[in-house]
Parts: C-alpha cells; structure tokens; sequence
C-alpha cells in the first residue's frame, strides 16, 4: 500500500519506528494532490512545502488539509469565496496553533462551499470539488474540499467544520468517519464564523482511532473562545475498548420515514444486526420536533450569518470593488459593489433571509420563534439520553447527488442535511462511519449521537462496529 | 396663548477608565497614534472572538448601584448590527433586554428642592472607532483606537421638566460618576456623551407629545442651549398649526440651532439578537452585594456627613463635595488641623481660586496638606497676615518652594516692634483728621479704615490686630 493510503496512526507508528519519515510521507500526499487534484480539485489553496512549526515536538507529523475557513497565520484563507480574495490573517486559529505544536504538516486550505453554504461543495468560488467515488457525484458539504481530499488520499487527516451537518454529510458522502464534537469541546477561535451558536470544528478520517487521535489533538479549553468548554479533555483513545455489551441505542423512527432511500435504510438495518450480535441493546423511540429542525436551523443560521458576514464590505481586507470603475463615489456604493461581486448567489440568499428574519416586525414569528422550538428540539434529546447511551441513525437520507442535480433548487439542497442539522441545534457530539455502499458502488452513512461532551460513547460504538467490519477498508482508485 | 409642559429625557454615554477594552487586551489609552491600540479582535477581523474584560463588569455593576438600580443577575450580551465605517464588525456589541441595571434613580437639586429622576436602565457596550475627514486629501480615515473602549450607556426616565433641571442632572450624575473613579468623565475627551429626547405637551397632558432626539451633544453649555432652543423650536411649531416629526437633530453650536439629521423613515433597524460568541452567565448575589458595600461615599452622603461631623454650613459643603480631590483633601488637613472652618475657608476661598484661574486640579498643583495648614498655622499665629498669606499661597503655587522659605525669601513676616508701628500710625493720623473726628466722636468701626492705610503703608506686613489696639489706645486716649 502506498504511504498516502495509510491511516495516521499506522503512519504516526511508523515513523515512530523510524522506517518512515515525515519528508517521505509528506512527499507520498504531496504527488496524489499532483496527480489527482486536478480531478477532484479538493483544494481551495495547496502549498507547496508543509506548514510547519520548526519547534514542535513532532509526536505527530502528519499531512493535514484544514478547511478554507480556518485560519492560517500569513496563508490565503478565503472561505473558498471571491470577496476574501488576497486575505491573510495575521494569527493561526487556536486548532491550528495546536496542531502545528504537535508537529502537524499542513498541506493547504481546502476547497469548500463558499463560507460553508452548501451541502455539496459546488458553490465555491474555486469551483466544485467532485466526489472520488464518482467524479460525476458532489462530495457533500460544505466541507466537501477536506472530506475528498481524505477520501482520494491527498491529506492523511483533514479538518472540517459542522454548522448543520458539514463534516458529516460528506464524511458519508465520501466513505470516511466525520465527527462534530460537541459544541464547545474545541475552540472556533479563528473560524471564520457562519453560524456561531453551531458551528463546531471536527476531524475527517480514514478511521475511528484517526477521529479519536485528532479529536485528543484539538479539543479543550481557549481562553480565546469563551463559548469554549472549561473542562478536563479525556484521551479519546481510551475509548477504543470495543465492548459495548448491554448499551442501550435509541433508533428515533422520525428518522426513517418518507424521503429516505432504500437502499441506506437497508444498510443501516444490517449495522444495527452487527452492533445487537456485540451486546448493544436497540429500541426504537421518538425524538418529535425532528420535523421542524430544518425550518430552525434555516432561521437561525441565516440570522447568524447575515450579522457574521456584515463585516465584509471591502474597506479593510479582501476584495475592493467600485461601480464602473470609478474610485470617488461614495462608500455605501463601494460596499454595493463589494459585496455584489465578492459574495455568490447562495450567500446573497442567505444573507437576505437572515436579514428578513431578524428585521423588526418579523422577529417574533421567525426568530424568536425558532430559539424556542430549538429548546424543543433540545428537550427531546436530554430526554432521550435519560434513558439511552445514544442513539443511531442514517447520516443522510441519500448517496451522494449528481454535480448540478440539486443546485437550482435550494429547498431539496437544504433537505439533504436533514438529519444531521439536529445534533448543531441541540449542541450535541455526532459521528458519521462508512457503513456499506449503494449498488452503484456510492457509500452510505451511519450516525450515532450521545449526550454532550460523552465523544468517548460514540468512539466506543463506532469503533466496535468498524472492527466487525470491512467498509473502512475498501480504498478509492483514482 | 397654551401652557406647555416639556419633557426631557437623558441618554450618557460613559468611557470606562479600564486599562484595556472591553472584549480585548489592547491598551485604551487616549491620545495615541490612529490604529496603533488595535489588534485582530478589536479590528474585528474574521475567525477573531470577544471575550469580556471582568473589570468593566465590575464598573457597570458600581455604576448601576450608585444610581439605586437594581442588578440584573444575568449578564448576557447582544449584537446591534449597523453599517458605519467606524464598526468594524458592522454590529456593536450592547446589552438589549437584560442591561446589568435597571429601575434606579438619581437625587437632583431643582431650585431649593430635591427631585428624584428615574433612571431606566444602564448597559455595557463597546465603543465604536473614530472617522477623521480630511479636506486636504478629500478622503475620510479611520482611527480604530477607540473600537472596543468599554462604555456605559444611562438612560434617564423622561422627568426632566426644563433645560435648567436637565442641566442639574447632567451635573449632578457627572459627579456621582467621578466619585465611583469608574471613568475621568471629561466631556471635551469624548468620555461623557450625551444625547437628549426632548417633547412638549399641553399642561395637565398625561400622553407624551413627539420626541425629536438631539445627539453628540459634547458640552454642559450645549445641552442647556439646545434644549432651550429646541423647546421654542416646538412650541412655535404646535402654535402655528403645524406638527412635530420624529426625527433626530444636531446641535449646531456656531449658529446655535438644532438642524434635522435623519427623520423616522431612515431611522435604523439594528436587527438585535442575542450575541453568541459570549455566554450569559449569572453573577453571584454575594458579588453584588460585596460591590455594593464598597461602594465609595456618594457626594449627597459626604455633603450630610459633613455638616453633621465639621458643623460646616450647607453651602459651605455643598462647596467642598463639587470636587472630590478637593473635599477628601479638606478632610485630610482637617484630621491634621482641629478647626474645619477655617480650613473649609481656605479650601474654598483661596485654594480654588488658584486652581481655577491656572485652570488645573488639585492633584496637579503641588500643594501637601502639611502645606496649607502650615500657611493657616502662620496666620492664625500672626506671623503672617490674611492677605499676606494669599501671597504666599500663589507663590508656593509658583515656585513649590516651603512656607517658611517663600516667607523668609520674600520677607512676609508681621511687622510687630512697635518702633516702626508708632511711625505709621502716627504718618496715618496726621493724613487723616476728619476719620480721626469721626472716631472720637463714638464711630469706632472707622478704625478700620486706618488699619487698612497702615497696612498699606507696610505692605501688609504689620500685625492688623496689634495697629487697631495700637490706633484705638492712642486716638481715644489723647
């Protein structure tokens, strides 16, 4: 098997070992983004020689591709949209800082739906990313960049983040384990914000031990972030014991009803049969505003966002625009300008619905409304884990879509998150694994989700599963 | 013609004397180079987050106390969001529905009575940063340095019924303030910002009329004059038959009138929500209460405390409160000195009009405690006479030199011996016959007048009390 195709931890333990070196394996990433990228155009931005930190402890040399949103002190950090052109934050964000204290090698930014609008990585200003299973199908999204390059083998690990499902919608979409800690387990000090009440960083990765290892990497407390947890980070490794004798899942039947496909409802089946045949115990329960989490998160998301994003206009980082070239005008007509070329249509969209929601007069119905039914949606889950030490479900009701099968139609677009949207409204920690493929050889996803800051269950569950199973196993050729 | 009533309502804004800002640890010292206090977080830059600076918690706590107000336990932020090219997030971080006070009031002196003004609300914000139009370059820059400075917002209740009692409690809310040490309160450095709402009704009226709002009023004289102006301004329009608009108005200081600057219809929508990048979090009753203890005297206590303690007259008093340094140094000598009279007269007789006509404070002269009582000890001892001793006073002001040395140096010692004595006089009595007649004739208060001819003639430096015995014995006697 080539270097590039390695899970970290068989990497990390070979250099360990001394038979490899960081150099060689950087170098084994480095020529599948040559060869491959082209293709798959996973990157936003690839650099040439890693970015490193000379004064590392270098446990963890290994190549990481890191979202587009994240920043990266003196390097392109874009958002993968037009009008973050040229930016280059003067600081590193606080995951970023940690990772290059473990020695990390970042092989660039990748590519993603322009500042993470999108469940297909298609609306990003460096055009769409393309699934490498399939080059005809979307990766998912909006961290589409960092779960195919993980999946095509050109970054060893990769960092998301997840405001509705944008880690693990694509980690299903590709055939690779996505997680999305709970809110406030790893600090968002230098993500360029979406949503900020949901938005979380997480790790996408070949494996559950690569997910728990990278996880152990970036979580805890930020002095920078005070919506960051102050509490003690457990080694998430740990929790790879493989028992899960006498759990009790919970499978939520709002989750299989009309719109999911077949086919993933069948491999879901299947894996609740290799978790049973392991000790687990299923039943099936009810989470009832599941139905009203895609109206929520639309309201409050684009609420967030239209304030998030106001701060772009041009006057002092990105892209600078004047009407008709004219350089005295007045600077309302600047920021116009600015803000019509640099922002694509799906950000214009959302920009407007968050500013419509929270406009006076409609903030009662639309807002305030939807932070309530989110106390719903929260109250089912706290409710649920009363009684069950998680709960399983599909990551997504379908196999990843055809490159432009959705795109005209934002509503069926937002549909496909639909069931990863409630763990970011409930602050809750969910993981996406392989679970099987489609027939026409796409992968499918299986969820599971526990109480907030309880990672270790889901590791736990996850890894018991992946190693009754071979979908980990099975490679991408490209 | 009607009887009008008005009805005037205050907003301040108050800059915190922290060291640092409000969500960042940039220095918020005044004066500096444009953008040389800054840093990514107060620039706003993206992927940064706010975290609060505990000190102005602790302030906006002191403030609300001292005004009566009641303590909201929760401490919540929310987003403001507007576009101006000073906001660098296009949304200011305030406090909307929970400010940390509300429901308070402030004593104010309204000719001889005393009438307590509701106080609504105050919140913490942070500042804006400051635009400099340059003609020159015929471009408007922007100097970031006051972005982020903590500020205090106090909303007054509408129960102001002139510009003369707006005035007072303008004044008397400065003060309140500067005995809190929250903030230098200096109107001309921008720390103490006001903005006015003022309205006109018919007597015996229970509806408010409609408001206009003047704002960025920056000097005591200029919310009295535009209030003044502003309520003619309204009642000529009622009289005439013609309405009041809601709108906003600028005090134009040259031409001392009020001119529209925006109406209703492009008033702003600040599209509130709830700031999620800081977590509400509650504060301690036991902390409020700590607070509240060790709150400093307010000036009305100290003015009571006073009175009741050195039996000064309540002018006298009221005097000595006017200024902090002043009454806690009057305090100081008066511990050092048993006679708080004659200290008090000193203080503010000759001591403030130093300090007023070289237009400094106290803390910038160089004058100890050990100082004054040094001069008033000579005086009272007859070393050095009244007018002498003011003399003295100026040229310690001047010079810093000791009591003793400007005496000795300037040669202002009594004229005792009563050789030179009976050489004067004798000089005063035989220019005098007439006063001489008078005194003879049973008139004695008009020995006065030949003590001041004898002082005069000595330069002030004989021993007024001795030259009147001297004069009286000699004239009555002969």
């Amino acid at each position: 098997m080539k270097l590039n195709e390695l899970t970290a931890h068989k990497i990390i333990s070979l250099i360990k070992e001394k038979k490899e070196t960081a150099e060689s394996v950087f170098l084994a990433v480095k020529q599948a983004i040559d060869a491959f990228d082209k293709r798959i155009n996973a990157y936003a931005h690839i650099s040439e020689k890693p970015i490193k930190s000379e004064s590392s402890t270098k446990e963890f040399p290994v190549p990481i591709a890191i979202k587009d949103n994240i920043c990266i002190k003196d390097y392109p950090t874009t958002c993968s949209s037009h009008i973050l052109e040229g930016f280059r934050p003067p600081y590193n964000a606080t995951v970023v800082d940690k990772l290059l204290e473990s020695g990390a090698r970042i092989t660039g930014h990748a590519n993603m739906d322009e500042f993470a609008f999108g469940s297909s990585t298609e609306t990003s200003f460096f055009g769409p990313t393309r699934n490498p299973w399939n080059l005809e199908c979307v990766p998912g999204g909006s961290s589409g960049g960092s779960a195919a390059s993980v999946a095509a083998h050109e970054a060893i690990w990769a960092l998301g983040s997840d405001t509705g499902g944008s880690i693990r919608q694509p980690a299903s979409f590709c055939g690779i384990v996505g997680l999305k800690p709970t809110y406030g387990r790893v600090s968002r000090y230098g993500l360029i914000a979406f949503a900020s009440s949901l938005d979380q960083i997480g790790p996408l990765t070949k494996d559950v031990e690569d997910s728990a290892l990278l996880l152990n990497l970036i979580a805890g407390h930020d002095e920078m972030d005070s919506t960051s947890a102050n509490l003690p980070v457990p080694d998430y490794t740990k929790a790879l014991t493989g028992d899960i004798k006498n759990l009790k899942i919970g499978i939520p039947k709002e989750y299989f009803v009309e719109g999911i496909d077949p086919e993933v409802k069948e491999k879901i089946i299947t894996a609740i049969e290799v978790l049973k045949k392991k000790g687990a115990q299923f039943k099936e329960i009810s989470l009832p505003h599941t139905e009203y989490a895609v109206a929520t998160y639309y309201i409050l998301a684009t609420a967030e966002a239209s304030s998030n994003l106001a701060r772009f206009d041009g006057a002092q980082y990105g892209l600078r625009c004047y009407p008709k070239d004219k350089r005295r005008t007045p600077i309302i007509d600047m920021y116009e300008e600015t803000r019509n070329q640099g922002f694509g249509q799906e950000a214009k969209r959302r920009i407007m619905l968050g500013t419509y929601s929270l406009s006076s007069g409609y903030y009662d119905a639309y807002y305030l409304r939807a932070q309530k039914v989110r106390t719903l949606i929260k109250n089912d889950f706290d409710e649920a884990f009363k009684e069950f030490d998680a709960i399983l479900t599909p990551t997504s009701p379908t196999t990843a879509f055809k490159l432009g099968e959705k795109a005209s139609d934002p509503l069926s677009m937002y549909l496909s998150d639909i069931y990863t949207i409630s763990a970011n409204l409930a602050g809750i920690p969910a993981l996406s694994l392989p679970c099987g493929f489609s027939n026409d050889g796409l992968p499918i996803g299986l969820q599971i989700m526990t109480k907030p800051f309880d990672e270790e269950m889901i590791f736990r569950i996850a890894h018991t599963y992946e190693q009754n199973t071979d979908w980990h196993k099975k490679k991408v050729t490209l | 013609m009607k009887q009008y009533e008005t009805v005037i309502g205050l907003e301040v804004h108050l800059q915190l004397n922290t060291k640092t800002k409000i969500f960042c640890g940039c220095s918020t010292e005044f004066g500096k180079n444009p953008n040389s206090q800054t840093c990514p977080i107060c620039l706003g830059l993206p992927g940064t987050l706010p975290v609060l600076n505990k000190k102005v918690l602790e302030y906006a706590m002191k403030i609300g106390l001292a005004l009566n107000c009641e303590i909201n336990s929760l401490v919540k932020f929310d987003r403001k969001n507007y576009y101006y090219p000073d906001l660098p997030k296009a949304y200011q971080i305030s406090q909307y529905d929970f400010p940390i006070a509300h429901t308070g009031y402030l004593n104010v002196k309204t000719g001889n009575e005393i009438k307590k003004i509701g106080i609504t609300r105050a919140h913490m914000e942070e500042d804006a940063g400051k635009l400099i139009h340059d003609p020159k370059i015929k471009s408007s820059l922007v100097d970031y340095n006051r972005t982020g400075t903590p500020l205090v917002e106090i909303v007054s209740e509408p129960d102001m019924r002139s510009a003369q009692e707006a005035y007072n409690y303008l004044t008397t809310l400065k003060l309140c303030l500067q005995y809190l040490d929250v903030s230098d309160c200096d109107m001309e450095k921008g720390s103490l910002r006001c903005d006015a709402n003022v309205s006109i009704r018919e007597k015996g009226q229970t509806e408010l009329g409609t408001k206009t709002e003047l704002k960025n009023l920056n000097s005591f004289k200029a919310v009295k004059s535009s209030l003044e102006f502003e309520v003619a301004r309204q009642i000529k329009l009622v009289e005439s038959g013609e309405r009041i608009i809601q709108e906003t108005r600028l005090w134009d200081e040259h031409k001392q009138i009020t001119v529209s600057m925006r109406s209703k219809e492009e008033a702003h929508d600040y599209r509130y929500f709830p700031e999620p990048d800081l977590v509400p979090f509650m504060v301690e009753k036991e902390e409020v209460e700590k607070t509240k203890k060790n709150l400093p005297e307010s000036p009305s206590k100290k003015q009571n405390r006073f009175i009741a303690n050195y039996e000064l007259s309540d002018y006298d008093a009221n005097v000595l409160v006017q200024d902090k340094e002043i009454a806690d140094f009057f305090e100081e000598c008066t511990k050092k000195y048993n006679s708080p009279k004659k200290v008090c007269n000193w203080v503010t007789g000759a001591l403030k009009q130093e300090l007023n006509t070289r237009k400094i404070d106290l803390l910038k002269a160089k004058l100890s405690s050990d100082d004054l009582i040094a001069l008033i000890d000579k005086v009272e001892t007859g070393v050095l006479s009244n007018l002498a001793g003011k003399d003295v006073l100026k040229i310690k002001f001047d010079t810093g030199k000791t009591i003793d040395q400007i005496i000795n140096d300037h040669g202002f010692a009594q004229v005792s011996d009563d050789e030179t004595l009976e050489k004067v006089i004798k000089e005063v009595i035989d220019e005098n016959p007439s006063i001489i007649e008078q005194i003879k004739s049973g008139k004695e208060s008009a020995v006065g007048f030949l003590v001041g001819q004898s002082m005069k003639k000595t330069q002030g430096k004989a021993n007024p009390k001795k030259i009147g015995e001297m004069i009286k014995r000699r004239i009555l006697n002969d």
